[in-house]
């Protein structure tokens, strides 16, 4: 593995402890207001400055990770299993399957946007944590059914998978030992990918006042209140934006550094 | 000829089918709405009567499907004096209701914003392939090299900040520092560029990717060799045959990244103002609770996307013999 997958690592693991341990990090509660303190620069009692309403920016931060992994991690496992098995069956299969599956299933998911998808049912159901991911996984097992379909497509076409077949190999041996590990690449990408957009996509619906309600410190809702005010003190947007940059950039590091480490094909050449 | 007529046709089949369950899913998402939306418009001071007028205006008053069931009656058949069936007719006559606050027709209201909302997805789109293909090709050719660092590090730092950090820095540096274009609002024709900037970033960043990746998995299969044994310039081997092939994923992703476009471009429009169908949707429909609004928005967002859908599916198996078999 590279060096930038190092980096990934340890930017992810200081995030994930940040998440455990917030009540024992932040230096100040979240959600006690201090309009006296409005707006102040980074110092030694607010690491971070304060926000318009007087909140140690620190402590939102610290919390807002919390919030973040909560999201990302339920939404990308939830759907990669899912998807990973739906896609297998899909493409292994052919025929009806495929078609009712690749053809009606895939398309009526992937015919809302994930984010609109959202964006709908939050804006009849009402805003919260469980519907946020909720409707994140509905959408979000369909990318990976749809890339495992296709790798599983070209797979089983090769060779060795012929030569298995002729073996007399059962179809589960066939797709679970042969083409699974030689179709599943692509999904560690989409993975890393799919965990920066879980995190993205809480703090895009926040930022629209539709994620998780305030004052819940959502990296996103701090982002929209600072948003107006971003011209005259730009640290109250820098922080929390830093946070999302940072945690999304680690994901992708680990996603490119194990797609290196997996293909022995791109690790030799 | 004959067996490809039929596959359109059989395509076009599926494309009405998949756009019946979007429009029913649709319509019936607004039964999930917590209380009547009368109550909700109206407010809490409202009489039976107003109530009772508003939802004959709107067709509230009708049961929801072909039937229903309660705990204490069982199944009841409705009939099709129902508002599924008349959600569905009015579609056909391109009608989407009246809007719950306004009165004014939905479909005229979206009209009025949807090319707004096009013209800044396809700018973006634009820009972000502008971006990704040079970048992604010099990236998979100099694998490691510096160029490749660079354009990665580059790409990353476009997937990694989002429309809402992104967008407000532009503002920041472009309208408030430099004065170039105005922060917000569609006035003028260079008003497109900062949003087109913001809502194309992350796009010509994943496209950069994956154009990269695309290009150096094409680069170690054996027709390049044999290319390369043909004795073709290495020019040829990159443009001719790697791009070819390294490209089916890439329209896959443009397909499906059109619908991440048009969400997205929800915030994009809340940053910069621009009068889209987002920012319809955000508020005038959402804000306002006008679900009507909200329905016909979703709907016409959905639908815009199961098109591109389709010809994405179109173009992909027409560019890989190897698909078009099955």
């Amino acid at each position: 593995m590279n060096r930038l997958t190092y980096i990934g690592l340890v930017i992810a693991a200081i995030v994930i402890i940040v998440a455990i341990f917030a009540p024992w990090i932040a230096t100040h509660d979240v959600t006690t207001q201090d309009l006296a303190m409005r707006f102040r620069s980074p110092s030694a009692e607010h690491w971070f400055g304060t926000d318009g309403l007087g909140r140690d920016v620190f402590s939102r931060v610290v919390f807002g990770a919390r919030i973040s992994l909560e999201v990302g991690i339920t939404v990308v496992v939830v759907s990669t299993v899912i998807g990973t098995f739906v896609g297998a069956i899909a493409g292994f299969y052919g025929g009806w399957i495929d078609k009712f599956m690749s053809g009606y299933v895939f398309n009526v998911f992937l015919a809302f946007p994930g984010l609109l998808l959202a964006i709908a049912l939050v804006a009849f159901l009402g805003a919260g944590l469980g519907k946020l991911i909720l409707a994140l996984c509905i959408i979000g097992w369909v990318g990976y059914a749809r890339v495992m379909r296709g790798q599983v497509l070209k797979v089983r076409e090769y060779d060795f998978v012929q030569a298995a077949k002729a073996l007399g190999a059962g179809n589960m041996r066939i797709l679970f030992t042969h083409i699974m590990p030689n179709a599943i690449q692509p999904l560690i990408v989409q993975a890393s990918l799919g965990m920066a957009g879980a995190v993205l996509s809480e703090a895009s619906l926040s930022f629209l006042g539709l994620g998780i309600p305030p004052p819940a410190p959502s990296w996103g809702t701090m982002i929209e209140e600072a948003r107006q005010y971003f011209a005259t003190y730009p640290h109250v947007l820098f922080f929390p934006g830093v946070s999302i940059a940072l945690t999304v950039l680690a994901f992708n590091f680990i996603g490119d550094g194990l797609r290196q480490y997996l293909d022995p094909k791109q690790r030799t050449r | 000829m004959k067996y490809k007529f039929l596959n359109f046709v059989r395509q076009f089949a599926f494309m009405l089918l998949v756009i019946w369950t979007v429009v029913s899913l649709v319509t019936l998402l607004i039964e999930l709405v917590p209380g009547s939306p009368a109550a909700t418009i109206l407010g809490e001071t409202a009489t039976t009567e107003q109530i009772d007028n508003f939802n004959a205006k709107h067709g509230l008053d009708r049961p929801a499907f072909f039937f229903s069931y309660a705990t204490d009656e069982g199944f009841v058949w409705n009939g099709m004096d129902n508002r599924y069936s008349e959600y569905f007719s009015g579609l056909l006559r391109g009608d989407l209701g009246r809007s719950f606050r306004t009165d004014r027709p939905v479909l005229d209201m979206i009209l009025d914003r949807y090319p707004s909302t096009i013209e800044l997805a396809i700018a973006s789109m634009l820009v972000a392939i502008a971006i990704a293909l040079p970048l992604g090709v010099l990236a998979g050719t100099n694998k490691n090299g510096l160029i490749d660092n660079a354009a990665s590090f580059i790409a990353l730092l476009g997937i990694s900040l989002p429309t809402f950090v992104i967008g407000p820095f532009l503002v920041y540096i472009f309208a408030v520092k430099l004065a170039v274009f105005s922060p917000t609002g569609s006035a003028n024709p260079e008003d497109i560029i900062l949003p087109a900037f913001t809502l194309g970033a992350a796009l010509s960043a994943i496209l950069t990717r994956m154009i990269r990746s695309s290009v150096i998995e094409e680069l170690g299969e054996d027709y390049v060799r044999t290319a390369r044994a043909k004795g073709l310039s290495e020019r040829t081997v990159v443009y001719k045959h790697v791009l070819k092939n390294g490209l089916i994923p890439v329209v896959t992703i443009l397909g499906l990244q059109l619908g991440v476009l048009l969400a997205g471009a929800i915030i994009t429009e809340k940053i910069f103002s621009w009068q889209g169908l987002g920012l319809l949707l955000l508020e005038d429909g959402i804000a306002k609770r006008d679900y009507r609004l909200v329905q016909g928005c979703v709907l016409v967002i959905s639908i815009t996307y199961i098109v591109a859908n389709s010809l994405t599916d179109l173009v992909y198996r027409r560019l890989d013999p190897r698909i078009r078999l099955s």
